[in-house]
């Protein structure tokens, strides 16, 4: 196959990747912190992907330019149910938390399928058939717009942990639980913000997706699995881990596709998961569990 | 008016009571006489399929006051939901023959037909499947199972002997194509199929490559670039609504216009498509099984349709959803009971020339298969599917090749 | 003969017993009185309750979540239905068969998450991309007509044959409630067994069982291997009642989801838990639907949205699950879980 085949392809499984790595951001900041394996992860997600679309149809507003409005959203969606559901399971056995989100992704997906029907839904925006043709190069509009942001987004969210007092607060946090009470921190709070900015990198993750996707009820739980494969691989906790690790899923998928059956690339995804989960359980950018 | 609690004496005993079981299987309501045959119509209302199965309904709905129009009995339609799923179909099956239903209709899911095939067969409850190609439905020596739709085999001999005259019309062929198709159990089933029968049908293309993608994919941007590396004349697809649409969007995005589209399958022609590509729907031909524009009750039908639904376009969801409520209408008419075993010899001998669907009309062999259904080839035209072959149910020419993407407007 | 008897009984009050007695009774004779709808939900009900016990082995007595054990119910449904439908052997011998893949699978599961320490949430997602490179492999694979699907050829039903498990539903609710009752049993023997005192330990403070001189490895492996065995049957069970498999199905996450809800609510390594969970979810399940449909509402999902909802509440309220409570209540101790 020629080399502008290849091209292609691996250019577009970068940018979708990236969007997959801003999705697995909010992932790996959830557990970094809060320690909470999110099961919903991809059902917050996808009430995000309905949002834009909702917002779209109604009034026509540009997901991208909704991004940031439909973050907000599932902020606040992420602070209340870290602080109403989720905070008093801190202390009880990781499987029950485990089974509490996947609970609540089961119910998400459910309730969106009473509201919003097994149609999948689609966004027509303006550029949505656009594409860039650069030599050999022919590069999806939709897709570079979303890489772009997924890039800025997650490059807001480091200086926001690097920068700022609450970010520090945060990281204090997760670095030493006992040392952040100590010194004073209101962990509680903490807990709830830090689920919220985790949610709110779903949300404008969910945003960006709906360029690049439809958005079905039901595709939830893969968007959960992927993020999961993606943070274990990028590293649990390591921010720049997440977005790697969804660049490295992104490349892999697409370039497993053009070389194998496109039908089985997941495959490769899963094969990635199991091997890191053996050899290198921290993931390729993760510090070692505490 | 349910006895359902009161029989001791009609459960089976293991040792092997059953062939008594055959005749006590049927709820004693069953017998009844006079009033509107009771028919359990199954349908995947949620779960992934929801979306067709919703569609199905559509054909329901519309139905009565036409069966009505052709004096044809009444039917009062229990719906009930297999919600996409083999266990809950057979389950809800069972309910259904417990609260009194005499004759079943469903379910378009080959799994969860063949599922409430075996309830059906068991109870003695006549089942007239609606949509589902799967061959091994009518090859069970089942007595109690009719099906007015093709098997996947049928579809694909009509689909490729249409798609030679439809090529004799416009005076081209394709010489080479590229098959995608959706990983999922029809188009695994379609793959297979085509690779056995295309040899028997001297094609005139070769397929350059098999492209089988997930049916859960969202982006189909790397097997739409392997498709255009190959650089066929003409695409063949077997997809589903959603990588229709997604196929079409990155042939826009890739730059990309095959000189036709064929599709094996339902998708390019769903209004969704339509509505969401806009002029970008026109072109494709989808090989399918349809209803005869030329009918005179496949125009009543759409006329009610475009009545109760506006903006919807008839396809093969409403049709054969409707056509099994009219066999079951037709038959209650002739058997002037709703005594299951009566009710389906009467299917059984059924004979209806003035149907919606393309072909000889519905009547059904040994096997309870309908034979004389026929494929049709339609083609997306402004907005909306028109028929291109056979000629005989045909309401338009074909048109060749595809006016190129990123020429419309 | 008497010893195994005095083990089963032994520590249960003689309430307890009666009731078990009164309990099996009825259930024995419950197609005799219902119609098939009904027995068609009880037979959904003992499958669940059987699919929760086995699973219940690994989660409950050896305390590793698996949220992948769809595999092994596929790997049992796909050999037996492949041998039967290839060479004509009946689904006990495909079951003994089955027995040992599905016994492997899990063993090489197993292995690599104890020997790597992949251990709680890790190990279940583990679990998960195993069902799911199933589900994708079978997708692809010739000999059992990939994502085309299995179908069995179902003969005529007119009479039960249980050697190849053709018949009507009452020979199958049978078959399953012999199933019940066996995997019922084996867990009773294996609690009070010595393996069953070593998975205590181990679920309760591995570190100091190793202290103690507990082979952890070994028994962790054991139970493993044990619960994906005896979950190979209900996919056996699952290909001969609804004579066709399809990968996207069987070994769906959804598939290993529906499993677990039964033990996790009714009880998690309790002996009941599984079963009354099973009652409990699909009687509950089936009366919503009824509700439903008598109000005339129609609305898809809801059932699911209810399962979510009493998952979220056993999990939130009842950590136990609903049996240890209920049972502390009706003055029957469940031995040690």
């Amino acid at each position: 196959m020629p080399f502008d085949v290849y091209l292609n392809v691996a250019v577009g499984g970068i940018l979708t990747g990236l969007v997959y790595g801003l999705m697995a951001l909010g992932l790996s900041v959830i557990f970094g912190v809060v320690r909470v394996v999110n099961f919903a992860h991809g059902e917050m997600m996808s009430i995000a992907m309905f949002l834009a679309v909702v917002l779209f149809s109604a009034f026509h507003l540009d997901p991208l330019i909704m991004m940031v409005p439909i973050a907000a959203v599932l902020f606040a969606f992420g602070y209340a149910l870290q602080s109403g559901l989720i905070n008093p399971f801190i202390t009880r056995p990781e499987h029950s938390q485990f089974l509490l989100l996947v609970a609540v992704g089961l119910i998400i997906v459910n309730v969106l399928l009473i509201v919003f029907g097994p149609d999948a839904r689609t966004v027509q925006t303006a550029y949505a058939y656009d594409s860039f043709q650069v030599g050999p190069l022919i590069v999806d509009a939709a897709k570079v717009y979303a890489g772009v942001a997924a890039v800025l987004f997650a490059a807001a969210l480091f200086v926001f942990f690097r920068v700022t007092l609450v970010g520090k607060a945060i990281r204090a946090c997760a670095d030493n639980y006992t040392g952040a009470l100590v010194v004073g921190l209101n962990v509680n709070r903490l807990y709830a913000l830090t689920f919220g900015i985790g949610a709110a990198c779903v949300g404008a993750a969910g945003a960006m997706m709906t360029l690049i996707v439809d958005v079905t009820p039901m595709i939830g739980p893969t968007y959960t699995l992927l993020a999961f494969v993606i943070v274990i691989t990028g590293g649990l906790g390591s921010m720049p881990g997440a977005l790697l690790g969804g660049i490295l899923i992104g490349l892999t998928e697409a370039l497993a596709g053009l070389l194998f059956t496109p039908s089985a690339k997941s495959m490769f995804a899963f094969a990635i998961l199991v091997l890191v989960l053996l050899f290198r359980p921290q993931g390729i950018l993760g510090k070692r569990a505490a | 008016m349910t006895v359902s609690h009161i029989k001791p004496n009609r459960r089976h005993v293991i040792a092997g009571a059953a062939a008594a079981a055959a005749s006590f299987a049927t709820p004693a309501i069953g017998r009844a006489q006079g009033g509107p045959l009771k028919v359990g119509v199954l349908l995947p209302r949620s779960g992934f399929e929801a979306g067709i199965g919703q569609d199905c309904q559509r054909g329901v709905a519309i139905a009565p006051p036409i069966l009505k129009s052709l004096g044809l009995p009444e039917l009062t339609i229990m719906d009930g939901d297999t919600e996409s799923s083999v266990e809950t179909a057979r389950a809800r099956a069972a309910k259904m023959i417990s609260d009194g239903a005499q004759c079943l209709v469903g379910a378009f899911d080959s799994g969860q037909t063949l599922a409430i095939a075996q309830v059906a067969e068991q109870n003695g409850v006549p089942l007239i499947v609606n949509i589902a190609a799967a061959p091994q439905l009518t090859e069970q020596g089942y007595k109690f199972v009719f099906r007015n739709f093709p098997t996947a085999g049928m579809i694909l001999s009509d689909a490729f002997a249409d798609q030679k005259e439809v090529f004799a019309a416009v005076g081209h062929e394709p010489k080479t194509v590229v098959f995608m198709h959706v990983n999922d159990t029809f188009g695994a089933a379609m793959s297979k199929g085509i690779n056995f029968l295309m040899p028997k049908f001297d094609m005139p293309y070769k397929i350059l490559d098999e492209i089988a993608y997930d049916p859960a994919a969202h982006d189909l941007s790397v097997e739409v670039t392997k498709a255009k590396a190959s650089n066929p004349d003409a695409l063949l697809v077997v997809s589903r609504l959603n990588d229709a649409m997604l196929i079409t969007r990155e042939l826009v995005k890739q730059r990309w216009t095959p000189q036709a589209i064929l599709s094996m399958g339902p998708g390019w022609y769903e209004d969704e498509y339509f509505k969401t590509l806009g002029k970008l729907s026109d072109g494709p031909l989808s090989f399918v099984p349809w209803f005869d524009p030329n009918k005179k009750l496949a125009q009543q039908l759409e006329a009610a349709l475009a009545k109760a639904y506006p903006g919807v376009n008839l396809n093969t969801n409403h049709v054969f959803t409707f056509e099994a409520l009219l066999v079951a209408a037709d038959a209650y008419k002739r058997a002037g009971t709703a005594d299951p075993k009566a009710l389906a010899d009467a299917i059984r001998s059924t004979n209806i020339t003035d149907n919606v669907s393309i072909g000889g009309g519905i009547a059904f062999d040994a096997k309870g298969q309908n034979t004389k259904v026929k494929d049709g080839a339609i083609q997306n035209r402004s907005g909306k599917p028109v028929v291109v072959a056979p000629k005989e149910a045909s309401n338009a020419t074909p048109e060749w090749p595809l006016k190129p993407y990123q020429s419309r407007a | 003969m008497a010893g195994i008897a005095a083990r089963l009984t032994d520590g249960l009050s003689r309430r307890t017993v009666i009731w078990l007695v009164f309990l099996l009774a009825a259930l024995v004779i419950a197609p005799w009185l219902l119609n098939d709808y009904l027995v068609t939900v009880l037979i959904l009900i003992l499958y669940l309750a059987f699919a929760g016990q086995a699973w219940n082995i690994m989660m409950g007595f050896a305390g590793q979540l698996s949220l992948g054990h769809a595999l092994y119910a596929g790997l049992g449904g796909y050999i037996a239905a492949v041998l039967f439908t290839r060479y004509g052997i009946g689904p006990w011998l495909g079951f003994l068969a089955a027995m040992p893949v599905a016994a492997a699978a899990g063993a090489i599961i197993g292995f690599l998450a104890f020997r790597f320490g992949v251990t709680g949430v890790y190990f279940a997602i583990l679990t998960i991309a195993f069902a799911e490179f199933a589900r994708i492999g079978f997708d692809h694979l010739a000999i059992v007509n990939a994502a085309a699907g299995l179908f069995l050829p179902v003969a005529q039903s007119a009479h039960n044959d249980l050697w190849r498990l053709r018949g009507d539903p009452t020979m199958f609710y049978y078959v399953m409630l012999a199933a019940t009752l066996v995997a019922l049993l084996l867990c009773r023997l294996l609690m009070r067994s010595r393996i069953g005192y070593f998975w205590l330990a181990i679920r309760e403070d591995e570190d100091a069982a190793r202290a103690v001189g507990i082979p952890t490895f070994r028994y962790k492996m054991y139970a493993v291997m044990i619960s994906a065995a005896l979950t190979s049957f209900t996919g056996v069970f699952y290909a001969f009642f609804y004579n066709n498999l399809f990968p996207e199905q069987v070994f769906n996450i959804s598939q290993s989801i529906q499993m677990i809800l039964g033990p996790i609510i009714g009880g998690v390594g309790t002996l009941f838990g599984p079963i009354l969970g099973a009652f409990v979810l699909t009687g509950l399940a089936e009366s919503l639907n009824a509700a439903l449909t008598a109000f005339g509402l129609d609305l898809p999902g809801a059932e699911q949205v209810f399962y979510g909802v009493c998952l979220l509440l056993v999990v939130g309220a009842l950590p136990e699950g609903i049996w240890p409570p209920l049972a502390r209540r009706c003055g029957i101790a469940e031995r040690a879980s």
